[in-house]
């Protein structure tokens, strides 16, 4: 037998002959080399007493003194705690909820009603971050608020939310199920379109019901991404909507406002404490990535689904 | 399906989905509505509770306040720089990028990729990115609010996808026996093949820098170079109404309701731009997730 062997050109020569796309692809490399590697160089300072004086590299070396004093810090455990419960409140409510739209949605007979209704949930979604809290702040206002009009026509005393600490939470979760809900349905309703109708068809002929349907065509169908989306949530658990939770911050709410994020621009980008603000942000990128990495590997020995 | 089919229990699930998405719908619509009919309601009848349903004592009192307003009309001008500005650099890089890495004979592809994809998971945070910028100089520039978040990487991945499955590999390879470069090819074939793309993307960062305030509040310590959003928060959350707008009303309890009515009007018209362009925006973004959620 004669073998024939196809030489590939030399690696230098095919990189010649693409110089083309690289030049394409340049400035964007460009720029995740200065403004997403260069950051996770920059990370050091937070073991390090940065002064802009010194520079990142002339600085010097501390250890774990922020993290520490992090630790020690009277309002660890508060913030720690205010950011997992409004993650993980966020979560419970946040995402069935679009998912169960996507299937009230799916079984819709009237497509022409079906897609009147999407037009008008997927509205707020347009809506910016700062436009949404003024819109709570105005509907909540003790004096002339809509909500408080409505308690003191049936008899209660007027709440003045914005300032509660108690209501943080509760407005912070449902005013993002007014706003995301419906735009976060798309994704599911994708998935369902691509149920195969033979199946209903046939699920028909036995006699199930649209319930039975429901549950066992529909939900089995959109399982995969629904995993995938969960996944993608616990691995975010820390990395809340940090420039909503600023914006409803006020003083008198701070006890359950305050967050890791919120923490970290205060001392970080209020204060100029560099490197300890650097430490702290590290601290929830690390949980991150570890809760990331945990929840995949369970993911994928349970279900199948996983990340990678 | 036979709607005559309908079981009974068919029956009662339908009306009770009906129902329930009805509400839902109206729970959404209203706060929108309300909005509307109080920015143009007489203040005091807002304050009294009077205003539900219908706008009571219209007036466009409020309106020509937010108008006359010269801090309004900056921030537009702004907002409306940092949108067309920030979206045009966003979309060529996006696209460019986009495009180089959906093509299969690029050497190193999957290692860009890692290298690209590893930020998804690790980031420097909000200090160390906030340290690059100022170094730059780029504080208080525009630059500040159209480089430091250019290029969004699932932005990236949908346009690697869409190219590869829309543009066909035999088209390149007839070019390239008549002579055609990736350059040439990229801008004469692709980008002309490419419009639906390019104008999800368009509308993507459109809407993005139309809302954006983070980068403004960190990055910008010079009013005459706030975008909309960042006048709107000093307005809507932190209820600081400019005296010149409402400075001509002598009684403290007349410029409260003046100033509540004003807040109604200008989220409002801030949201103009938006609103005129919600057509497009539904049709394109549920595009573009749609084309994003098929492959990672």
């Amino acid at each position: 037998m004669v073998s024939i062997k196809t030489r590939k050109p030399r690696l230098h020569k095919r990189l010649l002959r693409n110089w083309q796309l690289y030049l394409l692809l340049a400035p964007t490399l460009f720029y995740f080399l200065v403004f997403k590697y260069y950051p996770m160089y920059g990370l050091q300072i937070a073991f390090k007493d940065y002064l802009p004086s010194l520079g990142i590299w002339g600085s010097e070396w501390v250890g774990w003194d922020h993290f520490v004093r992090f630790f020690q810090s009277y309002q660890f455990w508060e913030i720690i705690e205010n950011t997992l419960v409004l993650s993980l409140y966020e979560l419970a409510v946040g995402f069935p909820l679009p998912i169960i739209l996507a299937l009230m949605l799916n079984m819709l007979i009237s497509t022409k009603y079906r897609r009147f209704i999407q037009t008008i949930v997927y509205a707020p979604h347009f809506i910016s971050v700062v436009v949404l809290v003024g819109i709570l702040f105005v509907f909540l206002s003790p004096s002339s608020g809509l909500i408080n009009h409505f308690i003191v026509l049936f008899g209660g005393e007027p709440i003045n939310f914005m300032a509660s600490p108690e209501w943080f939470k509760t407005l912070y979760v449902f005013s993002g199920v007014w706003q995301g809900t419906g735009f976060a349905a798309i994704i599911y309703l994708a998935a369902l379109a691509g149920v195969d109708p033979s199946l209903h068809e046939a699920a028909v002929m036995d006699g199930a019901s649209k319930l039975k349907r429901v549950l066992h065509i529909d939900i089995p169908a959109i399982m995969p991404v629904s995993i995938i989306m969960l996944i993608l949530a616990l691995g975010n658990l820390m990395n809340l909507g940090f420039e909503k939770a600023l914006l409803m911050q006020t003083p008198l709410n701070k006890e359950s406002s305050n967050i890791i994020a919120t923490y970290v621009y205060e001392v970080g980008i209020q204060q100029a404490q560099y490197s300890f603000g650097t430490a702290v942000g590290l601290f929830n990128s690390v949980i991150n990535l570890i809760l990331l990495v945990t929840v995949n590997q369970i993911a994928r020995k349970v279900s199948e689904n996983s990340l990678w | 399906m036979n709607p005559l089919n309908r079981t009974k229990g068919d029956k009662a699930f339908d009306a009770v989905n009906v129902t329930l998405l009805t509400l839902g719908c109206l729970l959404v619509l209203y706060p929108l509505y309300f909005i509307l009919i109080a920015s143009i309601s007489d203040p005091n009848r807002i304050f009294a509770g009077d205003v539900l349903f219908l706008p009571k004592g219209i007036t466009f009192d409020g309106y020509e306040r937010i108008f006359s307003d010269p801090g309004i009309w900056n921030g537009f001008k702004n907002t409306f720089l940092y949108s067309s500005l920030g979206t045009a650099i966003s979309v060529t890089l996006t696209i460019t990028a986009g495009y180089a890495l959906s093509r299969t004979d690029l050497v190193g592809r999957n290692v860009i990729m890692i290298f690209l994809l590893i930020t998804l998971f690790f980031h420097g945070g909000m200090i160390p990115t906030y340290l690059v910028v100022r170094d730059l100089g780029m504080v208080n520039t525009v630059w500040a609010m159209v480089i430091p978040n250019a290029v969004g990487l699932w932005n990236v991945i949908i346009c690697r996808t869409f190219f590869q499955t829309s543009i066909p590999k035999d088209m390149l390879e007839a070019a390239q026996i008549d002579g055609c470069n990736d350059l040439k090819f990229f801008s004469k074939i692709v980008v002309p093949l490419s419009k639906p793309i390019i104008a999800v993307m368009v509308l993507f960062h459109v809407v993005t820098h139309w809302n954006s305030f983070f980068d403004a509040l960190i990055y910008l310590n010079n009013d005459s170079l706030y975008p909309l959003q960042l006048i709107l928060r000093n307005l809507l959350i932190q209820s600081e109404v400019s005296s010149q707008m409402i400075g001509d009303i002598e009684s403290n309890q007349a410029q409260l309701a003046v100033a509540e009515q004003i807040k109604y009007g200008v989220i409002i018209v801030s949201s103009i731009p938006l609103l005129i362009l919600y057509p497009f925006l539904q049709k394109y973004f549920v595009k573009g997730v749609m084309i994003g959620s098929i492959k990672g």
